[in-house]
């Protein structure tokens, strides 16, 4: 079931994910670069819910952590959270509309964003600024792109 | 109603009886997650760790860094024949006046080390620096933190200062194996000892979050400080060796109603233009008193 071929896909996507997440955009835009890599684990959660789970929310959270510098654990606990939420509600969320996952995006963008930022101002307190909900808007717009980007990913070239 | 086919379908898929439940797996990797996290906020215990992980994301922070480099050095190499040589004449020219800037700078540290030792003061030497080249990579929208490509390999370690060609830069926040976090000056939460290079005033400077601004909070309305002032490094505190230019003061706000005046100045250091950086490596033994032997040529580049 697990077969190689959908793992590589995985592994691309998050690889993908990853590079999005830490590109230099030009100074305007940085503040509106929304999380890839949690849109990429949410959308694999609700695709193959029987392969990606929890622990692959973690070992992606982890990954990432160390990728932007972050305290270890806490892109790990956010994602592995986004991802038990997913699973829980997979078989819902594929029958609605876009725009309607869209609302669900949001709500896990939102909390792993206001989780991320109680946190980090438990360990070191930081200022608050307006723009740091920004990317929860900019990725629930994003969604709908990266959904559809992701089934071409995963179904492409799949009945060989 | 959809509900209830979601059970039914739930029954028939054999694949999610197996294993742990969904809820254990989230407690335990919640568990887990909060951890590390706990052991992250107590200490530094999970460096290595953080070292051994960061190979497996580093080959991620250069696919990113590469194509940025290799069009902005392509862009270098098309640009035409006459520019390079003007700017290799140039260059020479300079090279040529620091040159002799930095025989008069050694005759000049001779004798200073003289006057201190007739003082009984100590004199530390020039440091040692290493080349490191900024990777074009943003780890967090809200942070000034860059990395740079020279790591705990190269024997850079935590809380070394960073300097570029203009002035102070920040410090080193992380050192990992093959790379490095820089946390800016810009930075809302970095603060570093500054004095005022025409008086002296000492006091600290910290970082406003804007990429061109830092701010001097701790200055009282009728403290002697003007527009156009030099902020240098005070070398209190020990992190940033003592003399080197930080910022100049640009705006200045009395607040006739508060203990302290508003006071923003302008960094030196090309925060977001420089590509190479300089880590410095300042934790030499200083001169001591009344030495005999005749220092050598204070600046050494370190390169690989």
């Amino acid at each position: 079931m697990n077969s190689p071929s959908s793992l590589l896909r995985f592994v691309l996507s998050i690889i993908l994910a990853m590079c999005l997440r830490i590109a230099p955009w030009q100074e305007p835009l940085t503040a509106y670069n929304p999380d890839w890599i949690l849109l990429t684990v949410i959308y694999w959660s609700l695709a193959s819910p029987e392969r990606r789970g929890i622990f692959t929310g973690l070992a992606v959270g982890i990954l990432t952590d160390v990728l932007t510098g972050r305290m270890l654990g806490l892109h790990a606990l956010t994602y592995s959270l986004a991802a038990f939420f997913s699973l829980k509600l997979h078989k819902r969320l594929r029958q609605y509309p876009l725009p309607q996952q869209g609302l669900f995006i949001m709500l896990c963008l939102f909390c792993s964003q206001f989780l991320t930022f109680w946190l980090e101002n438990l360990h070191a307190p930081l200022r608050f600024q307006a723009s740091f909900w920004l990317p929860v808007l900019t990725g629930t717009v994003c969604w709908p792109l990266v959904y559809s980007f992701l089934r071409v990913v995963r179904l492409h070239n799949r009945s060989r | 109603m959809s509900c209830f086919c979601s059970q039914r379908h739930f029954a028939i898929n054999p694949l999610f009886a197996t294993g742990p439940s969904l809820n254990t797996r989230l407690l335990v990797a919640v568990l887990l997650s909060l951890t590390l996290l706990i052991t992250e906020h107590r200490g530094t215990r999970l460096e290595s760790a953080r070292a051994a992980l960061s190979l497996l994301v580093y080959p991620i922070h250069n696919l990113v860094d590469t194509p940025i480099h290799l069009i902005s050095s392509s862009v270098e190499t098309v640009m035409n024949m006459h520019k390079l040589k003007e700017e290799n004449e140039k260059l020479k020219q300079d090279e040529l006046i620091y040159k002799t800037q930095l025989l008069k700078f050694a005759a000049l540290e001779r004798e200073n080390i003289r006057l201190r030792a007739l003082l009984e003061k100590s004199f530390k030497l020039g440091e040692q620096v290493l080349v490191a080249e900024l990777l074009s990579v943003n780890l967090a929208p809200y942070e000034h933190v860059v990395l740079v490509n020279k790591g705990s390999r190269f024997g850079v370690h935590p809380e070394q200062p960073v300097l570029d060609a203009y002035g102070v830069v920040g410090q080193i926040i992380r050192a990992l194996p093959f790379s490095s976090e820089v946390m800016l000056i810009t930075d809302p939460s970095h603060a570093i000892p500054v004095q005022v290079n025409r008086n002296g005033l000492r006091t600290i400077a910290v970082g406003s979050g804007q990429i061109n601004r830092i701010k001097l909070p701790f200055l009282p309305n009728n403290s002697d400080i003007k527009k156009g002032d030099l902020l240098i490094t005070s070398g209190l505190g020990g992190a940033f060796p003592q003399g080197y230019p930080v910022a100049v003061v640009d705006e200045i706000n009395y607040q006739p109603n508060k203990p302290f005046a508003e006071i923003f100045a302008t960094p030196k250091a090309q925060l977001n233009k420089s590509r190479e950086l300089l880590i410095v490596w300042s934790n030499r033994e200083p001169v001591p008193l009344f030495s005999q032997e005749t220092p050598e040529i204070s600046i050494e580049p370190n390169h690989e």
